[in-house]
């Protein structure tokens, strides 16, 4: 992939998710208070409602996937060579593969009453 | 025979010149020498260089041609900042110690010299002429009008002399030696904002790379060191203009 491609998708990332993160801040602080919105059945209520889980799920796919193209670009500056960079880009992948398979797991397994 | 003089010999003031001597042939350690020499107030930075070598120490190795700021060899880091010698007058400096050293981001070949082919050779990459098949030379050969407008999109980035200062400034080539570097982006901006040009899908393919023009994180410490005014930050950040499709 041209890495224009993937600084277009890391920075259309960035934008998504500071959109749903600040709506998700305002939820947080408009709806009740910050303190109540934390409380163990609020925050299983949101799992609950699913269009409040998708928007967890996509922050989390925004953000993992932002998150570890950011710490590939900074490893590919630190130290360069063919296959260090190689190990450097699929360990990114799967790390980010992974954390977004277990964020959805727990999302999923929350949103269906699982816990 | 008159006694060769020093031109500045007879100034009251004088400054202390610390120079970075090395030798990676031998060893890889960098030693300072220091020497006080007279100046004036439109002393340079060279001209105090050059007054070492022909009365205290002969072996000072430094790179020069012009004088003028045209030649691009004499870049050094100057009391820290990277800077043309022969570009910065001492008096200027407001300092009693002058520090030279060679620049950072390039190996060093002795003392003040660095091997600048890397910064070469990059910048052949960028294909730094026209292409335009119709710019060969030929029986029916036509002129290439350009408005004053057309020009001014590229002119100052044409001023490059390819001195490196702005390589030996740019804090991610300090980490990452496969970075294309500022002079290499900037010259391919110069000939993609060139309308005659017909190659700035291949100039854009060359620096679409992973150690290409992404890797500028803005510092814009090229654009505040290069002596003739180029402004290589404002060229790469067009540059990506073209490939995020803000510009055509």
């Amino acid at each position: 992939m041209r890495e224009s491609i993937i600084m277009k998708i890391h920075y259309g990332t960035a934008l998504g998710a500071v959109v749903l993160v600040a709506v998700h801040v305002l939820f947080r602080i408009t709806m009740m208070s910050y303190g109540d919105s934390l409380q163990y059945e609020n925050v299983i209520a949101n799992y609950k409602f699913v269009p409040y889980a998708i928007m967890l799920e996509l922050i989390l796919v925004l953000l993992s996937v932002h998150g570890f193209n950011g710490l590939r670009v900074i490893l590919i500056e630190l130290k360069q060579g063919r296959s260090y960079e190689k190990a450097v880009t699929y360990g990114c992948l799967a790390a980010m593969a992974i954390l977004i398979a277990y964020g959805s797991r727990t999302i999923l397994m929350t949103s269906m009453g699982m816990t | 025979m008159a006694e060769e003089q020093s031109p500045t010999e007879a100034s009251s003031k004088t400054v202390t010149l610390r120079i970075a001597k090395s030798n990676p042939e031998h060893d890889s350690a960098s030693q300072f020498a220091e020497f006080k020499v007279p100046y004036e107030r439109w002393t340079t930075v060279l001209d105090a260089i050059l007054d070492v070598k022909k009365h205290m120490d002969h072996s000072v190795a430094v790179r020069y041609s012009c004088r003028q700021a045209s030649c691009g060899s004499c870049g050094m880091k100057i009391n820290g900042r990277p800077g043309l010698a022969c570009f910065t007058k001492i008096s200027e400096l407001n300092s009693d110690v002058v520090t030279v050293e060679p620049m950072n981001n390039y190996p060093i070949v002795r003392d003040l010299v660095v091997d600048l082919e890397g910064m070469f050779s990059t910048h052949k990459k960028m294909k730094p002429f026209i292409i335009n098949e119709e710019s060969e030379v030929t029986a029916n050969t036509k002129e290439f009008l350009q408005t004053p407008e057309q020009v001014e999109e590229y002119i100052q980035f044409s001023n490059c002399i390819k001195c490196g200062l702005c390589n030996s400034a740019c804090p991610t080539m300090a980490t990452d030696s496969s970075f294309l570097g500022p002079q290499a982006l900037t010259q391919a901006y110069r000939y993609v904002a060139d309308n005659r040009d017909k190659g700035k899908n291949e100039r854009l393919k060359i620096i679409d790379e992973s150690h290409g023009i992404w890797r500028c994180h803005f510092a814009g410490s090229c654009s505040q060191v290069c002596p003739k005014g180029v402004d290589p930050a404002m060229g790469i950040q067009m540059l990506r203009g073209y490939l995020l499709g803000f510009k055509k």
